[in-house]
C-alpha cells in the first residue's frame, strides 16, 4: 500500500489564485433585509396579540369575568350567546361544505383527467374569491326570501342562522375542497392499484381505501373550513340576525361574535366606552378559538406527512 | 377466499367480455358519480345563481352614474322637485347614485396594499427557501406562525391596523390604515404562493449559477426569481383579488360615507372602500339605492372574477415543465 | 483494451464478486503521479450526517491533463468531484475532513471563500442546465456575475461559443432561448458557460451520461482540445470513455458496513489511464474494467 506523502509547495504556476472572501457589503445590506422581512410575519401575531389584549385587559377591569362568560342575554356584556350563535352557523356551514366539498375532491382526485383538474379546481376555487360582502347581500336578499321563505316554504324571520349559515356554508365549499383534494392526491398510487387487482371499482377504491388513507388530511382540512367559517364577519352581519340568542332554533336570528364586533364598529360607540372594550374581548375570545383550531389543523397536518 | 376471487374475477371477465360493460357502470356506482358531478357544480351554480339574480335586481343600474357619481340619497320625487329651481337631478337624485368615491378608494387601496405586500412578501419567501436552513428553529417558528396567520379572522387584521395607527397617532379611516390591515391580510398568500413558485424552479438552476461562482443572491435575484415570476404573479393576483374585496377590517378602521374624491397624495387621505360602500347600499331603506348596490356587486364581482382568469391563464399558461 | 460493459453477465452481485476477489478492503495501489500538480486531496473524507460516504482518498491531479474517476453507483466519485470545488456545500449535512489543495492552498480552510474558488473551479453537470435565457445570456451570465473586466462581451461569448465548437451552430441565434438547443448542444453550451469565465479547472460530473453516442463523442473532442488549456477532472460511468479521454485515471469502490450495510465509498487504485486499463494491480479494479462486476 503505497500512499501519497508530499503535500509539496504549489508548482511555479504564477501567482497562486485568492481564494479568500470579496467583501460584499450590498449582500450582507440585503440579507440583514431579507431577515428583517420575514420577522414581520413573527411581528403580526405579536402585533395582533397586543392590540387586541391591550383593550380587552381593560374591558375585564372593568367588567367581571362571570358577566362576560355568562349564558344571560339580557347581560350587555355576556359573550357566550355569541359563541352559540357562531357555532350554529358554523355547523350549518360545515353541514353544506363538508358533503359537497368531499365530493368535488374526490372527483377532482379520482375521476377527472388531469387536464380537466387544471381548470376545474381553480374554478372551485373561484368561490373564495368572491366577497363575502356579496355573499351576505345574496344571503339577505336571495336565499332568505327566496330559496327558503317562497321555494322551500320555511317560515323563516327577515335575518336567521339558517340563511347566513346556508351561505356561509358555499362560502368555505373551496377551502375543504382543495386542501381535501391535496389529501386524496397525496394517497400513493399503489394503494388504488392493490384495491383494482382485486376486482374494486373506482367507487369502492374512492371510498374504501383512498379516503380512510387521506382522511386526516380531511380532517384538517374540515376544520381550517371551520375556523374560517367562525371568523368570517360580512356573512353573518348582513344576515344573521343581531338578537343575543341562546336558542337552538335555527329559522330565528342569533348575534355572532363577529357580527357585535362590526356592529360595534360600525356604531357610534366611542373609542373608551366599555362597549367599545368588549368588543374587543370578543375579539380575544374568537382569536384564541381559531387559533386553537388552526393550531389542531396544522398538527393534524404534520402527523399526516409523516405517514408516507 | 379463494372462491370470492374467482366469483369476482369471473364476473369481471364476464362482464366485460359479454356485454362490454365495466363494473363502473352499475347503479351504485352511476348514483355515486353524479353526486361527485352535483358537488361539484353545486358550487358553481351557486355562483351562476348569485350573478344571475344581482345582476337582474341592478339591471337598471348599469349606466355610467354608477362610475361617476358619489353615494346620492335624496328621494328621487325631491330631486325632480329640486331640478325646478335650476339644480340637476342627476347630482342629487338616488335614482343616479353611483360608488365613484368607493372606486377610487379601493384601487387607491390595492396599490397601496400591492406595494406593501408584495416586496415583504417576496423578500420573506425568499430568505425562507434560499437563504434559511431549512431545519432551524426560527424557519420553523416562522413556518408554523405563517400557517397561523393564513386562518386568522379578517376582522382581526382590523384590530391591528386600528392598534398600529393609534400607535402612530393617525387619523381614523385613511387609506393608509386600510392598505396596512390588507397588506398584512393577504401577507401569508403571497409568502405560501412566492415559495411554491420558488421551489418549483429545478436546482440544476441554482447549481449552475453557483457552480460559475455567483453568490446565493445573484443566483437568486438574476436566476431563480425571474423563473418564478409567473408563479409569484399568480400568488399576488389572488392575493390582491381577496384585499380588494374585503370589507370586515375596513369596518374596524372607521372607513366610510366619504362623498368626495380623495386628495393627492391619497394614502394620508379618508377613503371609502368599494365593498364597504356596497354594504352600506344594500342597507338603505330605499329599494333604488339597493338597485345600485346589485349594479355595484357585478362591477366588483366583474374585478375580481377577471383577476382570477388573469390569475389561472398566467398559471396555466407560463407554468414550466422543466 | 478492455472487454465492453455489455458482456458482463455473470449475475454476480458487486459484494459477492470483492469478497471472492479475497483482497484486503483498504488496499490502494498508487502509481505514477503528475509533476505538475494542481490539485490534490489529501486524506479527503467525506460525510452525510452520520453516515460516511468517501474514506480517506488521496489524489493529485496534473495540469493541462484529463483526469477520470470511474466506479460503480455510489462509490463515492461524484461526493468527491462536488467536494472539489465546495458545491457540496450546499447539502445541509455535508461535513468533509482532509484537505483539498488548490495551488497548495486549503480550500476548505476557513478563511476560504466558496464563492472564489468557484471561480476558479467550474463544473459540467450531468443533466445539460442552461439557464432559462438567451444563449448569449446563458455565456455573458458568468463574467457578469464574477464581475470580470471585459471589453467587449460579444467577443467573451464569441470566444467562449468558439471554444466549446458551438460558434458554427448558433451565431445566427444567440438572441434564441438555450432551451431551443438539442441535448449535446445544451451540453456544449454549458461548457462554453463554463470557459467564458476563464477558469483553471473544469470538474465535469458524467457530462455525457444523458446524450446520444455521436453528441458524446463531440464533447470528448471538445474535452481533448480543452486539455492544452485546462485542467479536467472527469467523473464517468463509462470505461471507454475513460480510456478515450483520460491521461489519468482514479477507481473507487465502494465498501459495505457491516452493521449498518450503508456503502463507503473509496479509492482502489490511481494510475496512468494506459496503464490501469492494460496492467490493473489491483484484483477488484480488474475485475470493474474487465466488465465482472460493477
Amino acid at each position: 500500500m503505497s500512499v501519497l506523502t508530499e503535500p509539496g509547495p504549489p508548482p511555479g504556476v504564477g501567482p497562486a489564485p485568492v481564494l479568500t472572501g470579496k467583501s460584499r457589503p450590498g449582500e450582507a445590506v440585503i440579507k440583514v433585509l431579507l431577515v428583517v422581512a420575514t420577522t414581520t410575519s413573527v411581528l403580526v401575531t405579536a402585533g395582533i396579540l397586543l392590540a387586541v389584549l391591550e383593550p380587552a385587559l381593560e374591558f375585564f377591569r372593568r367588567e367581571s369575568i362571570g358577566e362576560f362568560l355568562s349564558f344571560d342575554t339580557n347581560k350587555q356584556f355576556s359573550a357566550l350567546p355569541l359563541v352559540v350563535g357562531t357555532g350554529l352557523t358554523t355547523v350549518i356551514a360545515l353541514s353544506v361544505a363538508i358533503p359537497i366539498g368531499l365530493g368535488a375532491a374526490m372527483y377532482l382526485s379520482e375521476y377527472a383527467s388531469k387536464r380537466a383538474r387544471k381548470w376545474l379546481k381553480p374554478t372551485v376555487e373561484l368561490l373564495a374569491g368572491v366577497p363575502s360582502v356579496v355573499y351576505g347581500f345574496f344571503a339577505v336578499f336571495f336565499v332568505i326570501p327566496v330559496v327558503l321563505r317562497d321555494w322551500l316554504g320555511i317560515p323563516v324571520s327577515a335575518y336567521n342562522s339558517l340563511g347566513a349559515g346556508l351561505v356561509l356554508g358555499v362560502m368555505i365549499i373551496p377551502t375543504i375542497a382543495s386542501l381535501s383534494e391535496d389529501a386524496l392526491s397525496a394517497v400513493p398510487l399503489a394503494l388504488r392499484q392493490g384495491s383494482f387487482a382485486m376486482g374494486a371499482n373506482r367507487m369502492q377504491t374512492t371510498l374504501r381505501v383512498v379516503f380512510p388513507a387521506a382522511l386526516s388530511g380531511i380532517a384538517a382540512a374540515v376544520v381550517l373550513g371551520m375556523s374560517r367559517a367562525v371568523g368570517e364577519t360580512m356573512i353573518v352581519l348582513m344576515a344573521g340576525g343581531s338578537i343575543k340568542s341562546t336558542s337552538a332554533d335555527i329559522t330565528q336570528g342569533h348575534e355572532t361574535m363577529t357580527g357585535v364586533i362590526a356592529r360595534t364598529a360600525l356604531g357610534e360607540s366611542p373609542v373608551e366606552s366599555t362597549e367599545y372594550k368588549y368588543l374587543f374581548a370578543v375579539a380575544l375570545l374568537l382569536f384564541i378559538i381559531t387559533f386553537v383550531m388552526n393550531m389542531i389543523s396544522i398538527a393534524i397536518v404534520r402527523r399526516f406527512r409523516q405517514a408516507y | 377466499m379463494s372462491n370470492v376471487a374467482a366469483r369476482t374475477a369471473s364476473s369481471v371477465t364476464a362482464v366485460n367480455l359479454s356485454t362490454g360493460k365495466s363494473k363502473d357502470k352499475n347503479l351504485g356506482s352511476i348514483v355515486f358519480l353524479g353526486a361527485l358531478w352535483f358537488s361539484l357544480f353545486f358550487g358553481i351554480v351557486v355562483l351562476v345563481a348569485l350573478i344571475v339574480d344581482t345582476a337582474i335586481d341592478g339591471a337598471p343600474r348599469f349606466d355610467k352614474y354608477l362610475f361617476t357619481n358619489f353615494t346620492q340619497t335624496f328621494d328621487p320625487t325631491q330631486a325632480e322637485r329640486l331640478a325646478a329651481s335650476g339644480r340637476d337631478p342627476k347630482v342629487l337624485s338616488a335614482e343616479y347614485s353611483g360608488f365613484k368615491s368607493g372606486i377610487i378608494g379601493s384601487i387607491i387601496l390595492m396599490l397601496t396594499t400591492a406595494v406593501m405586500a408584495i416586496p415583504l412578501g417576496v423578500a420573506s419567501a425568499v430568505y425562507l427557501e434560499e437563504f434559511a436552513s431549512k431545519t432551524s428553529r426560527f424557519s420553523r417558528i416562522v413556518e408554523i406562525n405563517l400557517q397561523n396567520l393564513a386562518a386568522v379572522p379578517a376582522v382581526i387584521y382590523g384590530m391591528l391596523s386600528v392598534g398600529l395607527m393609534a400607535a402612530l397617532g393617525a387619523q381614523r379611516g385613511i387609506a393608509i390604515g386600510g392598505a396596512v390591515a390588507l397588506a398584512l391580510l393577504i401577507l401569508p398568500v403571497v409568502i405560501i404562493t412566492t415559495r411554491e413558485a420558488l421551489r418549483s424552479v429545478p436546482s440544476e438552476i441554482r447549481q449552475g449559477s453557483l457552480a460559475l461562482g455567483a453568490t446565493v443572491w445573484q443566483t437568486t435575484w438574476r436566476q431563480v426569481l425571474p423563473a418564478a415570476v409567473p408563479g409569484i404573479s399568480t400568488g399576488t393576483i389572488l392575493g390582491l383579488s381577496r384585499a380588494i374585496g374585503e370589507a370586515a377590517p375596513l369596518v374596524m378602521l372607521g372607513f366610510g360615507a366619504i362623498n368626495f374624491a380623495p386628495a393627492f397624495p391619497f394614502i394620508g387621505s379618508k377613503i371609502e372602500a368599494f365593498p364597504l360602500e356596497i354594504y352600506d347600499a344594500s342597507s338603505n331603506s330605499q329599494e333604488i339605492i339597493r338597485e345600485s348596490a346589485s349594479a355595484g356587486i357585478i362591477v366588483l364581482l366583474v374585478m375580481i372574477l377577471a383577476m382570477n382568469a388573469i390569475a389561472i391563464i398566467i398559471r396555466n399558461k407560463f407554468q414550466k415543465s422543466w | 483494451m478492455a472487454s465492453h460493459p455489455a458482456t458482463f453477465s455473470t449475475g454476480q452481485s458487486p459484494a459477492a464478486a470483492v469478497d471472492a476477489l479475497n483482497v484486503a478492503d483498504d488496499a490502494q495501489t498508487i502509481g505514477a503521479l503528475p509533476d505538475d500538480v494542481v490539485m490534490e486531496t489529501v486524506n479527503l473524507n467525506v460525510f452525510y450526517g452520520d453516515f460516511h460516504a468517501v474514506h480517506d482518498v488521496n489524489l493529485s491531479f496534473g495540469k493541462n491533463e484529463i483526469t477520470a474517476m470511474i466506479g460503480p453507483s455510489g462509490c463515492g466519485k461524484s461526493t468527491v468531484l462536488r467536494c472539489l470545488n465546495r458545491m457540496n456545500d450546499l447539502v445541509p449535512s455535508a461535513r468533509v475532513e482532509g484537505s483539498i489543495n488548490y495551488h497548495g492552498q486549503n480550500i476548505y480552510a476557513p478563511k476560504v471563500d466558496p464563492i472564489a474558488v468557484r471561480e476558479h473551479i467550474g463544473m459540467v453537470f450531468q443533466k445539460p442546465n442552461p439557464f432559462p435565457k438567451s444563449i448569449y445570456d446563458n455565456i455573458a451570465y458568468g463574467p457578469r456575475v464574477i464581475g470580470m473586466k471585459v471589453d467587449n462581451m460579444d467577443d467573451v461569448v464569441e470566444e467562449a461559443l468558439r471554444g466549446a465548437a458551438l460558434w458554427d451552430e448558433v451565431k445566427d441565434k444567440l438572441k434564441q432561448s438555450a432551451y431551443g438547443l438539442s441535448g449535446g448542444q445544451q451540453q456544449r453550451l454549458c461548457i462554453a458557460r463554463t470557459i467564458a469565465t476563464k477558469p483553471d479547472v473544469i470538474l465535469m460530473d458524467e457530462p455525457c451520461s444523458a446524450l446520444d453516442p455521436i453528441a458524446t463523442s463531440k464533447v470528448e473532442d471538445l474535452m481533448l482540445q480543452m486539455r492544452k488549456d485546462y485542467t479536467i477532472i472527469v467523473v464517468t460511468h463509462n470505461m471507454q470513455q475513460a480510456a478515450r479521454v483520460s491521461d489519468r485515471t482514479a477507481f473507487f469502490t465502494a465498501r459495505p458496513d457491516e452493521t449498518t450495510g450503508n456503502r463507503t465509498g473509496l479509492l482502489v487504485e490511481f494510475d496512468r489511464t494506459k496503464d490501469i486499463f492494460a496492467n490493473p494491480h489491483d484484483p477488484r479494479t480488474e475485475a470493474y474494467i474487465s466488465g465482472r462486476f460493477g
